[in-house]
């Protein structure tokens, strides 16, 4: 690595990595030479991409489709109160150049997909996934294991972090556990924890991106033990932590013994979140919905969301959550249409699939994107 | 007795208790007496054949009870039982 030098200021500027005999010039050197992707600018991208900055990863991929909400502000201290409404990767690319001058910022404002995805990872060394989503989970997986790139994994739910290096390649060229030797399929929409909640403390993602982060350093510059086959655990909540180990599976249909997933899949349909007519749930566009709301014909909706996120907003569905279905079957209309809703589709469809299979019910709808959709186009009006 | 981790999204099933004392001798029969203790928590941990879920890990210390014996892995009295689940973020 020869080529890569440093100007003057940049010597200044990363002096405390200089002085620390086992990082000095070599492990500088390397950051700059490396080119790292970070997979989404929520909470976890905020401190990730801040630190790679600031420590001269000298190329660092920008991914995100959203725009700067107020609601994100709570823990993704990449953004301030003026970005709000402007693209992530837009107000990401903004405040990185303004903390280091001396790097490139590559920006993505697209959602990463089955047909991009290998073609966006492809230029990178190493990517980092600080996504939110279990198919996008999987996504950056399994284009990591496909391409042969390092997965600097971290996850975050309510107090709980995981932290995990997957698909390191060591000295050897073999390469370590991958995310679905950890979790072989994701958790079904409607059991925990599945979408059925969110939220998250704000600190915790500053927590466990910087440790993701502190691994993405290590990886690129060889320092140190990388948390390769081990799965770190924080609970925030009761202040617990503890590193378990990951091993291969040979059934890893990625690149087990007898591999079976060779090119990218649909990972929508491989987390069951696939709402469409052509798998028998009849649909209803939140347009049509709000046709009928206007109309003079009857109907019933109904809610299947949990009660805390009833009580946070609703349409004034009849509230059964998806767990009660069953129970509450008495409750469900078979003489008009039945619109049924939850926060973005998954966990209704899997009430309609119920009720048709176990009860016969031929007048129920999904309300296509649930109540987040419904509030999009309303807000939108 | 062993004691079982229960991880923060499953709290809600256990009146919030974080652990899980039992004199079970096997892995399955620990996490069935969740499921007799907390009937809420069933559907979470098995599937419909009774299988512990398989995007729910189970670790007896550090280690994945997938190397040892699987849900017959032998519980000792100070043996700690970790569930771990898939978590993705605040999103679907």
């Amino acid at each position: 690595m020869a080529e890569i030098t440093f100007s003057k200021e940049e010597l200044s500027r990363y002096n405390r990595h200089l002085i620390i005999p086992e990082f000095n010039i070599e492990g500088q050197r390397k950051l700059k030479g490396a080119k790292v992707l970070v997979v989404g600018t929520g909470g976890l991208g905020a401190p990730l991409l801040q630190y790679l900055a600031a420590a001269g990863v000298g190329t660092i991929g920008v991914l995100d489709f959203d725009i700067v909400e107020d609601s994100n502000l709570q823990r993704q201290v990449l953004f301030s109160t003026d970005d709000i409404g402007k693209p992530k990767v837009l107000a990401a690319k903004e405040r990185l150049e303004g903390l280091n001058p001396y790097i490139n910022i590559v920006t993505h404002n697209v959602r990463l997909t089955s047909e991009n995805a290998l073609d966006i990872v492809k230029d990178y060394d190493l990517v980092a996934d600080g996504t939110d989503n279990f198919p996008t989970r999987y996504l950056v997986n399994d284009a990591c294991v496909l391409l042969g790139k390092t997965n600097v994994y971290a996850s975050i739910y309510r107090f709980d972090g995981q932290v995990s290096v997957f698909n390191y390649k060591n000295e050897d060229g073999v390469f370590g556990p991958n995310y679905r030797d950890l979790f072989p399929s994701p958790p079904p929409p409607g059991l925990v924890p599945s979408c059925a909640e969110g939220g998250v403390l704000g600190v915790l993602p500053g927590i466990v991106g910087s440790l993701q982060a502190n691994e993405v350093i290590k990886v690129i510059t060889g320092i140190g033990e990388p948390l390769v086959g081990r799965l770190f655990l924080f609970d925030a909540i009761n202040f617990e932590t503890r590193t378990v180990k990951v091993h291969c599976d040979e059934n890893n249909p990625l690149n087990g013994k007898n591999p079976t997933i060779t090119e990218l899949i649909d990972y929508q349909e491989f987390c069951g979140l696939k709402t469409s007519e052509e798998d028998g749930v009849k649909e209803i566009s939140v347009k049509e919905f709000l046709d009928l709301q206007q109309s003079e014909e009857p109907f019933q909706l109904i809610d299947v969301r949990e009660d805390f996120e009833y009580e946070i907003a609703n349409i004034e569905g009849v509230h059964i959550p998806l767990a009660d279905v069953e129970e509450e079957v008495a409750q469900i209309v078979s003489d008009r249409k039945v619109v049924i809703h939850c926060k973005s589709g998954g966990r209704s469809k899997k009430a309609i699939e119920l009720l048709e299979k176990e009860f016969g019910f031929s007048n129920l709808y999904n309300l296509t994107g649930g109540v987040d959709a419904y509030f999009d186009e309303v807000d939108a009006n | 007795m062993a004691r079982v981790i229960i991880p923060t999204p499953l709290r809600k099933f256990t009146n919030d208790q974080a652990s899980f004392e039992t004199n079970s001798s096997t892995v399955f029969e620990a996490i069935k007496a969740i499921a007799v203790a907390f009937p809420e928590i069933q559907k979470h941990l098995f599937d419909e054949n009774d299988q512990i879920r398989n995007f729910i890990r189970i670790y007896l210390g550090d280690e994945d009870i997938n190397v040892l014996d699987k849900e017959q892995t032998a519980l000792s009295p100070n043996d700690e039982l970790s569930i771990i689940p898939a978590i993705a973020g605040g999103k679907d």
